[in-house]
């Protein structure tokens, strides 16, 4: 299954690299032109989105390096022990709407820690995989086409990421528990 | 509300500093954080540029075109706001299968792509419009099936059964979906005003 899976995401681009512009060509499409009329389109998206990410990434970057995330961990602590999760993921929920690599980094973490089929290896990993940072994305979606009102778009991520949180626990304790 | 989300991990990350007497950490991440934003960006061109050339590409193809209207009964039901052949549906589906195949720096040129073209139906330039909200509701849920990305993490710690976290995490995914996407049906009506 690993080898299928691993064999699969290394041919994905291969395959999408040679199929599209192969099946286009056939269609009479003048491949490199339009290649070319695209990938010029994704400069400027990538440009306008640097203010977006330096805001966000120097608060969380603040908040990180200051120590107060510490402090916001030892506060959440007591929680975690309520509804049955390990305190050592505690961090990575934080973490994980908040900075993909900063989220990326405390799974690779704990999954050396602890093992990666122990349940805290395999409850990280699952955290990972079913969650996403909502901050960035949505700093970096609404911020390239300048939109400032999110309505209840973060509500919503945020809330996302919890039940992707709770979920996790709930059927990692259940099938390895 | 991100406005007072940004204020307060500045606020509290300066002030924690302070007490603990370690001041000079926050000029040193605050630095380090800016230049990391300019890095992440100039990095994220080239890809941005690939993926958006190779789309153009199927899209003149008429590719998107064919894909779109394979999985359009499921799109009219979840974007009713958004024209069946309006461009930001093939910039949708593109994401979204970028994303359920785990090609995670893939999915972020259609994304923001999607965004440009949802900004185009949307009255009101500067409040983001239902069609947005409820994209990004299945954006911050990650839809995913294949997790690579952990999968590899898992390979390289020599783990006995790296994809035993597969089935537990479309599992957890799909329950952040479901409630992600209830919860954005349910808070539309709410925010009507674009607070």
């Amino acid at each position: 299954m690993a080898f299928f899976i691993t064999e699969l995401s290394k041919w994905a681009v291969p395959f999408l690299l040679l199929s599209i512009p192969v099946i286009a060509y056939f269609k009479k499409v003048k491949v490199y032109e339009a290649f070319v009329e695209g990938a010029e389109q994704g400069f400027y998206t990538a440009i306008k989105i640097i203010p977006f990410l330096i805001g966000m990434l120097v608060a969380i970057g603040v908040f990180r390096a200051s120590g107060a995330m510490d402090v916001l961990i030892n506060i959440l602590k007591p929680v975690m022990g309520l509804i049955g999760a390990p305190g050592e993921v505690l961090p990575l929920m934080i973490m994980r709407p908040l900075s993909g690599g900063g989220a990326l980094g405390l799974t690779a973490e704990l999954i050396q820690t602890y093992g990666a089929d122990s349940l805290i290896g395999r409850l990280a990993s699952t955290i990972q995989g079913s969650t996403d940072t909502t901050f960035f994305v949505l700093t970096v979606y609404f911020g390239s086409v300048g939109i400032r009102r999110y309505r209840h778009a973060l509500t919503v991520g945020l809330l996302a990421d919890l039940t992707g949180f709770l979920a996790s626990l709930y059927i990692v304790t259940l099938v390895f528990g | 509300m991100i406005n007072v989300i940004w204020l307060l991990l500045l606020v509290t990350g300066i002030l924690t500093a302070a007490f603990q007497g370690r001041i000079e950490l926050v000029t040193e991440a605050a630095m380090e954080a800016a230049k990391n934003g300019v890095t992440i960006a100039f990095e994220i061109i080239g890809v941005m540029a690939l993926w958006l050339g190779i789309m153009k590409i199927a899209e003149k193809g008429g590719l998107i075109e064919l894909l779109a209207k394979v999985v359009q009964p499921f799109t009219r039901l979840i974007f009713p706001t958004v024209p069946k052949d309006h461009p930001a549906m093939g910039s949708i589906i593109m994401n979204m299968s970028a994303n359920i195949l785990g090609l995670g720096n893939a999915a972020t040129p259609f994304g923001l792509k999607a965004m440009q073209e949802l900004q185009e139906l949307n009255p009101n330039k500067e409040v983001a419009s239902d069609a947005m909200c409820t994209f990004l509701a299945l954006n911050t849920s990650s839809i995913t099936i294949l997790p690579a990305t952990v999968i590899a993490i898992r390979v390289a710690a020599g783990s006995a059964g790296p994809t035993d976290i597969v089935g537990t995490t479309i599992f957890a995914t799909t329950m952040g979906t479901i409630v992600a996407l209830s919860l954005d049906r349910l808070l539309r009506g709410l925010y009507r005003g674009g607070r």
